[in-house]
């Protein structure tokens, strides 16, 4: 139930009287509307996931016309749905490699050094980040279409990177600033070249936070709508279809790719959550 | 010699690749916004660069009355926010025990299914003969003439679902930064749970709260999509208004310079209240 054990990274001591202190009542009131609120914002997850196996026949999906694995079995019989999907998944890997190579030189640069511009680069970063996402897709379409560029797959992945580097850079610098810059001056003293000191030193120390920008880089790449919307053309991601699609109705194989992107984004966020803790 | 300015200039070199993406595709695109709102013509005979900052004083005019309901949308889904997260952060970082980082994974898996399916989903279930208003319409609980589709109510919920895990992260983040020993001298010199609250506990994690509500508030002011399936013709927002103009009209100078004007907007009000708060300690927060 209401585990009041402390939390790991915490001495035990201090935590400690807190169970002397906190009645169970007001803990466990909030425990369930925790739990409440988890419901929340797991209920159109699982209406999706359920509306997946309606055996509807219109394409209207809207009431619940009994169980079926149709949806399943036909998953790619909508040409425009597999390749808006296959898009998806591309984009968001080749932003994810190109965020994470621009972005972790910038997260090591401002974590570690202190230089003219530190503060202007720190700015245009937040900048970046704080920004509407309909004012980047404004301003990203205006300038395509100053400089007459069709826009389709690539306008779009250009898009992402630029959206992408700040969080990676972020994510590293964070990791950056516990870093004790004395390992390097040994490993140099020990003769190590900076090719090795980086790989033998550097990097083992910031990989998490690589990590952690990479995962967050590709979770926003596929998830992305607003920005991509601005930036697509007739080019369609898995997002845009749905939203073409909405006006008349979305057909059930799109709540199955949605379950199915849930459950591998899932996996894989469980995956390396439980490897970045074992490092740990 | 060589080596001190070859150490001078590594931070340079380190920035430059990925700063020069960020110069060609974010800051020059601004200003590529900022000339295109002040050209005149259409997308038959082209457009050309008159100065024409008429275009500003034309589409405040015409669009003030979606720019304010965004406004009023974006302050008072951010405020249920807050009200909503506070709670579970709360109790996750005081409560959570062994259990924190399932909690926090939980929170954050619903990000993996895309905004607009989730929306849609709400779409079924708010609907008139949708999940949750068919049967309550079919019994007769609920006057037949009950909707919450194509209200301010639908669209500002769906905003306010969509930026809870948003607010619940930062203010989680500065709950685990108190000292637990804090909360031990406040009941050592008599505080009561209420006090210890509102006098310890409230003010050292209200640097998450601003960062959280530095996450939410932007894009749900500038959201478009809750607007456009949850909400009706009386629920416009500046968004929908934004990129109607954008992507189906093509009327690229009111556009650009709708989307200036929010986006300075937003902005500036960023700047200011981070300012206020002091950008070191919300920056910090948001970042973790």
């Amino acid at each position: 139930m209401t585990t009041l054990a402390p939390p790991r990274e915490t001495a035990p001591s201090t935590t400690q009287p807190a169970r002397r202190r906190k009645p169970r009542r007001k803990g466990r009131l909030l425990h369930v509307y925790t739990w409440l609120i988890l419901l929340w914002m797991f209920l159109p997850i699982v209406v999706m996931a359920a509306f997946g196996f309606n055996n509807t026949h219109s394409r209207y999906n809207f009431t619940w016309q009994g169980f079926t694995l149709h949806w399943w079995q036909n998953l790619f019989a909508i040409p425009n749905l597999t390749g808006s999907l296959v898009n998806s998944f591309t984009i968001a890997i080749i932003v994810t490699l190109f965020s994470v190579i621009l972005g972790t030189p910038m997260g090591m640069a401002l974590g570690r050094y202190r230089f003219r511009g530190h503060g202007t680069t720190d700015f245009v970063l937040f900048a970046n980040i704080a920004a509407p996402e309909i004012g980047l897709g404004a301003a990203l379409l205006s300038l395509y279409i100053a400089m007459g560029l069709p826009r389709g797959y690539w306008t779009i992945v250009i898009a992402h990177i630029m959206f992408c580097i700040p969080f990676v850079a972020i994510t590293v610098r964070a990791r950056m600033s516990g870093f004790d810059l004395s390992l390097e001056e040994a490993a140099r003293d020990l003769g190590a070249g900076p090719l090795t000191t980086f790989r033998l030193v550097t990097l083992p120390m910031i990989i998490p936070g690589v990590i952690a920008g990479a995962l967050l880089s590709f979770a926003l790449s596929i998830d992305d709508f607003i920005i991509t919307e601005f930036t697509a053309g007739q080019t369609l991601t898995f997002p845009l279809w749905i939203w073409g699609a909405s006006r008349l109705g979305i057909p059930p194989q799109a709540d199955v790719m949605g379950t199915i992107i849930f459950v591998v984004g899932a996996l894989l966020a469980l995956i390396s959550g439980l490897l970045l803790r074992k490092r740990d | 010699m060589r080596h001190r300015l070859a150490t001078a200039l590594t931070p340079y070199a380190l920035i430059f690749p990925g700063g020069l993406w960020i110069a060609i595709f974010f800051v020059i695109p601004i200003v590529a916004m900022l000339s295109l709102s002040t050209m005149s013509g259409n997308l038959l005979t082209g457009f050309s660069q008159t100065f024409d900052f008429g275009n500003y004083a034309n589409v405040l005019s015409l669009y003030h009355t979606q720019f304010i309901r965004s406004v009023i949308y974006g302050v008072i889904a951010t405020v249920a926010v807050v009200v909503i997260s506070y709670p579970m952060a709360y109790w996750i970082s005081l409560y959570g025990g062994a259990r924190k980082p399932t909690y926090l994974f939980l929170l954050l898996l619903p990000f993996f299914v895309t905004f607009v399916l989730r929306t849609l989903s709400w779409e079924f279930l708010l609907s008139d003969q949708g999940l949750l208003l068919g049967p309550l319409h079919n019994l007769g609980l609920v006057p037949q003439d009950f909707h919450i589709m194509a209200t301010s109510f639908a669209v500002i919920s769906g905003l306010t679902y969509y930026s809870v895990p948003f607010m619940v992260l930062p203010i989680y983040v500065a709950l685990e930064r108190i000292n637990r020993e804090v909360l031990e001298a406040a009941s050592d010199l008599y505080a009561n749970k209420v006090q210890t609250f509102l006098k310890v506990v409230l003010p050292l994690s209200l640097p998450g709260v601003f960062a959280g509500v530095l996450l939410t508030f932007v894009p749900v002011t500038s959201d478009y999509v809750s607007a456009q399936i949850l909400g009706g013709t009386g629920q416009v927002m500046i968004g929908n208004v934004i990129e109607t103009l954008y992507i189906t009209n093509s009327e690229y100078p009111q556009a650009s310079a709708l989307s200036f004007i929010l986006m300075a907007a937003l902005l500036l009000g960023i700047f200011g209240y981070a300012k206020a708060l002091g950008t070191e300690d919300v920056l910090e927060v948001s970042a973790a």
